[in-house]
């Protein structure tokens, strides 16, 4: 195989590599949630490294309740023409074959995610069956390590979508981060009971341990609203965020979505985000989690 | 001479693939640090543009007066490697878009010009200033260079596309060195940051 002198080197397209190396390319930045080619491209315009297509924002979702799939294809393709930068598309949990249909129209990445009902109550999508890479939602680190033990190339926080509320993101973050710490100190032996109780891939947990961090980029997703959200969750150990609602739902939203982009770069320099904030209107209206049932939640599926 | 001090190789941090160039600095024995503003890129001998996204890059570099600084550093000779979006923002022509570029290297390039993520691939590459065996590079829609001016070297080609070019002082690289384990790519961008450091000291 790819023997010196060969004239052709041997190519191998959508490898590990390729779609973890995408996830880390995407690092530092803010992937935006867009519903058209309109907004797609004032995010573009605003330095989002990426854009989510979906139907609906997360927060109309929950107003308008009903079922909430992939989104039109059309819409998608459009977006595909008017940005440069990836095109990410939701599919729902389980739901192989949305995945299927977006891969053959060309998405940059796959996101399985909550926010759209789901289709499996049991099984996630087997995401290495694959050439797009996947992103998926985690609220711990038992989360974390089964979605990339089913082939996710990037990991986000669940956080609670569409509620501008950032209290959920920081509950998901701060599990998966302290969970990383407390298996770093852990001998050896204490690593597959670890595991078990997790329920999480036994090597997964042998490499975290030893390298103290997710083997894919870890970002963070679900109620970021504002620059100050941002920084608070690089902060606290995200590598990138996702924005859905809090941009197109503000009250202007080009303006907010460059703000928290530089927020974004510049996550600890308190004198930055000051400036960046100042005169933004107002923010997306905001839920408080803990007046929601249960069965409005988001975070709480798959 | 014997306590000139360490090179310190930058790496432009307003977004991207930052870390793994600096693991890969840092195992070569390099002192890396991660460079957001005009003050830091004054303190460093040699400068990385890493894979990102080069809309939002050339953005944030022309937000916070980035680009004029490093424009300033290159023309005094401090060498400066693109790895994908870094190869991108160091042309002097981008097809097609009329996006922010450094305009330091005398080429035009195609970004996306493999195709989407799905067509995102590994090969690999016979790089004569680096030797044997062949490299093997990852590509991530990947940009490379369509026209290269005569003061332009290519020193890699895949199916006859430039992803590897140097002018002088300045290389850009299609493909993504710090995501592999091999640090050949590296070690020849610090071979022209220790040989300009020395320049520099003897005068």
């Amino acid at each position: 195989m790819g023997k010196k002198g060969d004239k052709m080197s041997e190519v191998e397209k959508s490898t590990w590599k390729t779609k973890v190396g995408l996830a880390e390319m995407l690092k530092g930045g803010v992937i935006m949630d867009v519903t058209n080619a309109e907004q797609a491209k004032i995010a573009e315009d605003a330095g989002a490294v990426a854009v989510m297509a979906l139907e609906r924002v997360p927060a109309d979702i929950r107003k308008e309740g009903g079922v909430a799939r992939m989104a039109s294809l059309r819409v998608i393709k459009e977006i595909m023409e008017v940005v440069s930068i990836p095109v990410m598309a939701k599919a729902r949990i389980g739901h192989f074959a949305e995945a299927q249909v977006l891969e053959s129209i060309g998405v940059d990445f796959v996101d399985e995610s909550e926010v759209l009902t789901p289709a499996d109550e049991f099984y996630h999508i087997d995401k290495h069956a694959f050439k797009v890479p996947f992103v998926c939602g985690c609220r711990d680190l038992g989360d974390a390590l089964r979605r990339i033990g089913e082939g996710a190339a990037m990991i986000r926080t669940k956080g609670e979508a569409g509620s501008g509320n950032i209290v959920e993101a920081v509950r998901h973050m701060r599990s998966v981060v302290s969970e990383m710490n407390r298996l770093k100190t852990m001998r050896h032996e204490e690593l597959m009971t670890y595991a078990k109780n997790l329920g999480a891939p036994y090597d997964l947990v042998v490499e975290v341990a030893k390298t103290g961090k997710l083997p894919v980029p870890n970002f963070s997703a679900g109620g970021i609203a504002t620059p100050a959200d941002a920084s608070l969750m690089m902060q606290l150990g995200a590598e990138a965020v996702f924005v859905g609602s809090g941009i197109f739902k503000s009250q202007d939203p080009a303006k907010r979505a460059k703000a928290i982009v530089d927020a974004t770069t510049y996550y600890n320099k308190p004198e930055v985000i000051a400036e960046l904030s100042m005169d933004l209107g107002e923010a997306m209206p905001g839920l408080d989690i803990r007046q929601m049932e249960e069965k409005d939640k988001f975070s709480t599926r798959g | 001479m014997i306590k000139k001090t360490n090179i310190i190789i930058g790496v432009l941090a307003l977004q991207g693939a930052v870390e793994p160039h600096i693991k890969m600095l840092k195992q070569l024995g390099v002192d890396a640090t991660a460079v957001r503003s005009p003050e830091e890129i004054d303190q460093i001998d040699g400068l990385i543009i890493p894979g990102g996204e080069s809309t939002t890059v050339g953005k944030l570099m022309a937000r916070y007066g980035i680009d004029k600084k490093i424009i300033i550093r290159a023309k005094e000779g401090m060498p400066i490697m693109g790895t994908c979006t870094g190869m991108i923002l160091l042309a002097k022509e981008i097809v097609e878009s009329a996006q922010l570029r450094l305009g330091l290297i005398d080429c035009a390039i195609l970004r996306n010009a493999f195709g989407r993520q799905v067509d995102s691939f590994e090969a690999d590459l016979s790089i004569d200033q680096i030797g044997e065996p062949a490299y093997r590079a990852v590509f991530i829609r990947a940009p490379y260079a369509l026209k290269t001016g005569d003061n332009v070297n290519v020193l890699a080609r895949h199916n006859g596309r430039a992803v590897l070019i140097r002018q002088g002082n300045l290389l850009g690289c299609a493909f993504h060195p710090e995501l592999t384990d091999d640090t050949r790519v590296h070690e020849y961008f610090l071979q022209l940051v220790k040989d300009w450091v020395k320049e520099g000291s003897a005068c």
